[in-house]
């Protein structure tokens, strides 16, 4: 889907951080309504920390994020994912030994409506490796085949943002292109995209927009393609 | 005689076998990888090998001795060191104590020595430390030398373990998915190295997704699916097979 141009997701100056230790020094970035955007980055630079931090895990120190024009920095998680934003953590985030279904049905928790079996339904049939698995364990599962189902669970809330940390941590290099290509329909049928994500070049070409972040400040920021041929961001964080 | 060598060997979980007639030698001084899909068996092998498993069948030889389902200790002391794909390092020590510890159980360390103090233990311990610093330094943790283990990025645990397992100076190094969650940069950085490694003569066995690694650092690449070796032979061989094209490559 076409980004249509009004922001989503908006930053000023955020300010994030663990104890005594400040993670983000003040990062500023939008999302527009339909895009997919990547931010890239050294390690430590503070990727993780950002999605955290809108997603209400870790308390903005200074500074504004607004979600569809509304204030929702330190709110709690519940009530962030509760205005539409779905979070996919890094690493293995499932309940291994609960089949494919019940973890589907974990992820409509929140809801009390009666469309849940439809939606869950049409959650298999859109990704059928996980049709094949339905009663299958979770833990079961190959490490790719879990990071969709780690993202179709977020999906039953239909979250109008979706934000996936490393999607394709650990995969193999056919399973990174079955979650790269889900992440594409995801963002097909609608749901604006957000990652974080080392796979930089594999990421950016996906990508409408790029951030790239340093020492937990926004340093760069263009369409996929700008950033893929940016001399100085090829040499410092897509390895030359 | 191979460094190492691993015959026929074979580990089952409930209901799959996980490591199925397994045959494989690494020559001293050779760069080899495992790559395979995901649940191919290439973890498995590394844990049977260091004593994390115990085989069901098979064999493991080291320097010609047979270490089959020896505890890992024994292995570690022996000159074969790994990292792991979840990263261990201890979360409350810092950074630079992560690396000491790692050096603590190949050192003689008597308990007169330590009592007394000996010159030649306060040097050990220079030296060590010494050598911790520029582990750091090469995987670009240096200012964070002094942090709690535990308030790194997963990324920067992951370079951090990296480190801890070139601390011992080991003779053989089994490197498990090194690049996962790595920067590029930092990765042709830790490229570099493990070459450097391959020049002094270090033996090394690594598993990895990131085929720009594995392609260009590989004198030899063997290729698990299901559990069983599929394919074997320099990179640009093993890059045109068909079986390996189909199995792991896709498109």
């Amino acid at each position: 889907m076409a980004a249509d141009g009004g922001a989503l997701l908006e930053l000023r100056g955020v300010v994030a951080g663990y104890d005594e230790i400040e993670v983000l020094r003040g990062v500023s970035l939008a999302v527009r309504t339909g895009e997919i955007v990547c931010i890239i980055g050294a390690n430590g630079a503070g990727k993780s920390t950002l999605l955290r931090t809108v997603f209400g895990m870790v308390p903005a120190r200074a500074g504004t994020i607004r979600f569809a024009g509304e204030e929702i920095a330190n709110r709690l998680p519940t009530e962030v994912l509760k205005r539409g934003v779905g979070y996919v953590p890094q690493g293995r985030c499932n309940f291994p030994a609960m089949s494919v279904e019940e973890n589907l049905e974990m992820g409509a928790y929140l809801r009390r409506d009666a469309a849940v079996p439809r939606d869950i339904a049409a959650s298999l049939e859109r990704f059928p490796v996980l049709a094949a698995k339905r009663r299958d364990l979770a833990g079961t599962l190959s490490g790719g085949q879990q990071q969709i189902l780690e993202m179709a669970i977020a999906l039953l809330l239909h979250p109008r943002l979706l934000m996936v940390d490393e999607p394709s941590l650990g995969l193999d290099p056919r399973m990174v292109e079955i979650v790269f290509d889900a992440l594409l329909a995801i963002n097909r049928d609608g749901t604006t995209i957000l990652m974080v994500e080392q796979n930089a070049k594999k990421a950016l070409s996906v990508s409408h927009r790029g951030f790239v972040l340093e020492l937990g400040r926004n340093r760069f920021e263009g369409t996929g393609r700008e950033l893929l041929e940016n001399a100085d961001v090829r040499l410092h964080y897509l390895g030359g | 005689m191979a460094l190492l060598e691993i015959r026929g060997l074979v580990k089952r979980f409930i209901g799959v076998t996980a490591v199925d007639r397994v045959d494989l030698a690494v020559e001293r001084g050779e760069l080899v990888s495992l790559i395979g899909p995901n649940g191919s068996g290439k973890t498995t092998l590394f844990n049977c090998v260091t004593g994390y498993v115990a085989a069901d069948g098979g064999q493991v030889l080291f320097r010609g001795r047979d270490l089959t389902n020896a505890p890992c200790h024994r292995v570690a002391r022996l000159g074969i060191a790994r990292t792991f794909q979840q990263v261990s390092v201890f979360p409350r020590l810092s950074a630079l104590d992560n690396l000491l510890v790692f050096l603590q159980q190949h050192q003689e360390e008597r308990l007169l020595a330590r009592l007394l103090r000996t010159r030649r233990l306060r040097r050990l311990e220079v030296d060590a430390i010494e050598r911790a610093r520029g582990l750091l330094e090469l995987v670009g943790l240096a200012h964070r030398a002094d942090a709690a283990a535990g308030s790194l990025s997963y990324g920067q645990r992951k370079l951090l373990a990296f480190a801890a397992a070139l601390m011992s100076d080991p003779e053989l190094l089994l490197l498990d998915e090194p690049a996962a969650a790595v920067n590029p940069t930092m990765i042709n950085q830790m490229k570099q190295h493990i070459l450097a490694l391959h020049r002094q003569g270090k033996t090394v066995l690594l598993v990895e997704h990131n085929m720009e690694v594995v392609m260009d650092i590989s004198q030899r690449i063997v290729v698990l699916d299901h559990g069983q070796k599929i394919a074997e032979g320099p990179p640009e061989a093993i890059r045109r097979d068909a079986r390996v094209v189909e199995a792991y490559f896709g498109r």
